[in-house]
């Protein structure tokens, strides 16, 4: 969709139907060869309404490395996972859908990974708005507002 | 009802004749069909001797066979990433010394070195040097405490004595450099925040003296030892594939037998200028990638850490410590991801900036992190008391697993 190679963090957007396709393409090609997924970010644009999954790669065969982003719309923010590909993607996503609630379809186990079962909400939203309390324990911030 | 004070008898038990019983001959127990076992679900942790930490891990076994692992983290999660969403850009450095707190000054180097790029900052020669030299300290105390706590793991006390006693003097540079023991804030965005002290280099170059040929004892004590060799050779095999495709790093992935350091494959600061190899495990004591490895990758890393904190010391210019930085730095809007090599593995940074003073999105990627997701397909099919030794192997730090 669109590439940004000239900048500090060389990316290209995919639209999330191609994405899968394009992860094994980035890992199998023999001249791109990403073979090892360093890290998936979740990213919140509530401006442009969108969430953004951010996947850092490098190649341990020729050193190089590269980004994709993949952008899906804030309401219903839905990503293809790429754990199939990149076992790495499994607790990142795993991560990214706890913090910023994208969900990630044909995840194994997509459930929150740091954050308790029963929590409310995605904290890495940037309207998100902090509980006055879990499970009857006060939170920090209305015992020292 | 049974009535007090009469025994138990169950129809069709035969108590063995305590004198003509055979002990020690084995016989052979004919049954009409395989003996059936219950499938068992074990609760390791959070609070947990061979954990180090709070880490949960959920293991289904068949008798002593682990058939699941399940790692539940999260306990440690300090919401360091909002938190770097609320603050200004040198007022992070104090958190990222939480994420890996046996390797603070690597954490800082990384956050460090990952604003500079955003802000287009470069630290002066100096401070890349006083860098490299810190960086390669922090790396031999973490492995210290991994050679002391798999010495614990596997049962043996000395070793954990021998590690602290080293990584004290360790310690007492830092706090010499910086006035911390643990959690320094020392290397700071353009630099680092003092000069080191006067006749610091030569009490640096007096430790290494000391400790190189300690190394030989670690061997002679754990390394060989012929028991803490039975329980970790051939246990926990990561095969070089997995190890990539799980996105392993540090001495997890060169146990393995992968040739991929960071410090080598991208090189940073001045490591391009020093002399050291990358080492990997060899499958000496069984198979390439087993805890063995992973375990005397570390001694061997040693090694060469010291090398390289004795070359950077003698090469060591004079200068600035530090650049000029803003006190509120506002890097221009933009994004970067960072990575350097922390003695865990590969701490990165991803960072985005709208050229405000705090960061519009601040990740952090633990190697702990990932080099944890991996348990559950190297536990399976090993036996329950091979876990400490896997687990230990992995050497995760829980500050950074969750954050």
């Amino acid at each position: 969709m669109a590439t940004d190679i000239a900048g500090k963090h060389p990316h290209a957007v995919v639209a999330p139907d191609a994405w899968r396709a394009a992860a094994e393409f980035l890992r199998d090609d023999p001249e791109l060869k990403f073979d090892y997924l360093r890290a998936v970010s979740g990213v919140d644009y509530p401006k442009e309404s969108k969430l953004v999954s951010v996947y850092d790669l490098i190649s341990t065969a020729y050193r190089h490395t590269f980004a994709v982003k993949v952008e899906t719309p804030r309401e219903n923010p839905h990503i293809p996972s790429v754990a199939g590909v990149w076992p790495t993607a499994e607790w990142h996503e795993r991560e990214a859908y706890d913090l910023l609630g994208i969900v990630y379809d044909g995840h194994p186990n997509l459930t929150r990974i740091l954050l308790p079962e029963d929590w409310q909400g995605h904290p890495l939203r940037k309207d998100y708005v902090f509980p006055k309390e879990y499970n009857g324990i006060p939170c920090a911030s209305t015992v020292n507002p | 009802m049974r009535e007090h004070g009469q025994p138990i008898t169950t129809p069709g038990l035969v108590i063995p004749d305590p004198v003509n019983y055979d002990i020690g001959r084995e016989k052979v127990v004919e049954t009409d069909s395989d003996l059936r076992t219950e499938e068992m679900l074990i609760n390791m942790g959070p609070q947990h001797p061979s954990t180090h930490g709070v880490l949960r891990v959920m293991l289904r076994t068949d008798g002593e066979l682990i058939l699941e692992a399940t790692p539940h983290i999260g306990y440690l999660h300090r919401c360091a990433e909002k938190i770097g969403e609320n603050v200004q850009y040198h007022q992070f450095v104090p958190y990222t010394d939480r994420f890996d707190y046996l390797a603070a000054m690597n954490n800082n180097l990384a956050y460090a070195m990952a604003v500079e790029k955003l802000a287009g900052i470069e630290a002066p020669k100096r401070a890349q040097y006083i860098r490299v030299i810190v960086a390669e300290l922090n790396r031999i105390a973490s492995h210290l405490v991994m050679f002391g706590t798999y010495g614990l793991d596997m049962g043996a006390f000395t070793p954990f004595i021998y590690g602290f006693r080293e990584r004290e003097l360790i310690l007492d540079l830092f706090e010499a450099a910086c006035g911390a023991r643990l959690t320094y804030s020392y290397v700071t965005i353009g630099g680092v925040r003092e000069d080191l002290p006067e006749g610091w280099v030569r009490k640096a170059g007096e430790f290494l003296d000391y400790f190189q040929p300690k190394i030989k004892e670690y061997n002679d004590l754990l390394s060989y030892n012929q028991i803490f060799i039975k329980r970790t050779a051939n246990v926990g095999v990561i095969p070089a594939d997995r190890a990539i495709a799980y996105g392993l790093s540090g001495p997890v992935l060169r146990g393995s037998g992968v040739k991929w350091d960071l410090r080598k494959a991208t090189p940073d600061l001045v490591y391009d200028q020093l002399e050291f190899d990358i080492c990997v495990g060899e499958g000496r004591m069984g198979q390439v990638g087993d805890s063995w490895d992973r375990y005397f990758v570390r001694i061997l890393e040693m090694v060469q850490s010291a090398r390289i904190v004795r070359q950077a010391l003698a090469k060591l210019p004079s200068g600035d410590y530090r650049a000029k930085v803003p006190r509120l730095l506002k890097p221009p809007p933009g994004e970067v991801y960072y990575e350097t090599e922390n003695p865990r593995g590969q701490l990165g940074f991803y960072i985005v900036s709208d050229g405000s003073p705090v960061p519009y999105r601040l990740k952090a990627r633990g190697p702990s992190f990932c080099n944890l997701s991996i348990l559950n397909e190297v536990a399976k099919d090993c036996l329950l008391g091979d876990i400490p030794a896997i687990l230990g192997s992995i050497d995760v730090v829980m500050g950074e697993v969750d954050r």
